[in-house]
């Protein structure tokens, strides 16, 4: 039986796609089989940062009002054999998805797949929480800022009463990601540290994604950072992480800032 | 600014951190309960407005939360007595 899990944020522009994308294929790439849903209804994109946005024919929404089988609408990555995206439906409105349809399509998948990663659109509001409604684990992923870590926080108290398993009195696993972090700027006291982020929301780590030029890159051609330049120090945190996730001990380090003496004179931004 | 203030400046991040963890803290006990201060405001507005004829622009509602006692100010312009139409 896989495992469920929602990678979600509250607040939009955090990286939730992003950041599915790249944990989703770091795992496959160990061999596991991993399908990525995208819950974005209306305004899917998870499909365009995989890079498969010409291939969607059948989406979410077609499966659970029963227009296509899950086969049909499932699309298998081109350069990893065991990931595949499910993808949202761009045309219709978001109330088209119903519990009963999102359980009729995660229960065969949790049958088939080792994970199931559902991308979670941004809000609070009936889509986010039926992306969350199934999952086993949580990935809340949040930028060290201050409208980030407060959306982060409302997120998690909906983690633990609007899900099945806070509801069945069990609870969801919840871990933070943080991405965007830049190293210098937490030093020079310019932006929250993640000892502020994880006292603040009292949640463990999973990872922490650098602040790289990287991720532009990848989404830019259509490729999970991870697989795209995976020596990056962004995609490294991400291939970090997404072992984490699957339950193997892996020393977290610090990002520090790595600017030469002669990057910072000039002002350069990390790689 | 003092060679002093160049060692000892700090960024903005503390003010930051602090912020959150006030907010944060009356966000977490207020979860899934009304508004009180919501609540009040609107209550109060109810009983004003069964005597007095107010223009809702007329009312200008503000509010202060602090650690641990919070503001709340209603101020409201109605009519001088001749031209206040009393419902009692």
């Amino acid at each position: 039986m896989g495992k469920v899990v929602v990678v979600t944020s509250g607040k939009g522009g955090v990286g939730k796609t992003t950041s599915t994308a790249a944990l989703g294929a770091a795992l496959a790439q160990t061999g596991l089989k991993v399908v990525l849903i995208d819950f974005d209804v209306g305004l899917r994109n998870l499909d365009l940062i995989m890079g498969a946005e010409r291939r969607v024919v059948f989406d979410l929404v077609n499966v659970t009002q029963g227009q296509a089988k899950l086969s049909q609408a499932l699309i298998r990555d081109k350069r990893i054999d065991t990931l595949f995206l499910l993808p949202a439906s761009q045309t219709r409105d978001k109330d088209a998805l119903t519990e009963e349809g999102v359980a009729s399509v995660i229960a065969p998948l949790k049958a088939k797949f080792d994970y199931v990663l559902c991308d979670s659109p941004a809000g609070i509001e009936r889509g986010a929480q039926l992306a969350m409604r199934f999952a086993d684990d949580a990935v809340i992923v949040t930028n060290p800022e201050v409208s980030s870590v407060r959306d982060s926080d409302r997120i998690i108290g909906l983690l633990d009463s609007k899900t099945l398993r806070a509801e069945r009195g069990e609870s969801v696993n919840k871990h933070i990601l943080v991405t965007r972090y830049d190293a210098g700027r937490a030093a020079r006291g310019e932006m929250l540290t993640i000892e502020d982020v994880l006292e603040i929301l009292s949640t463990p780590l999973l990872g922490i994604i650098p602040e790289s030029q990287a991720v532009l890159r990848a989404s830019n051609l259509g490729s999970p950072v991870t697989l795209n330049e995976p020596n990056n120090a962004a995609a490294r945190a991400y291939i970090e992480a997404a072992r984490r996730l699957h339950g193997e001990t892996v020393p977290m380090a610090l990002p520090t800032d790595r600017r030469g003496f002669l990057d910072r004179l000039l002002g350069r931004k990390a790689a | 600014m003092t060679l002093f203030d160049i060692f000892k400046r700090r960024g903005s991040a503390p003010q930051a951190r602090e912020r959150l963890q006030l907010l944060l803290a009356y966000e977490r006990t207020n979860r899934n309960q009304p508004d009180l201060v919501a609540l009040l405001r609107e209550e109060i507005m109810a009983v004003i407005t069964r005597h007095v004829k107010v223009d809702q622009d007329d009312v200008r509602v503000t509010m202060d939360r602090g650690k641990t006692t919070s503001t709340l100010e209603i101020d409201i312009q109605f009519p001088n007595a001749g031209a206040m139409a009393i419902a009692i």
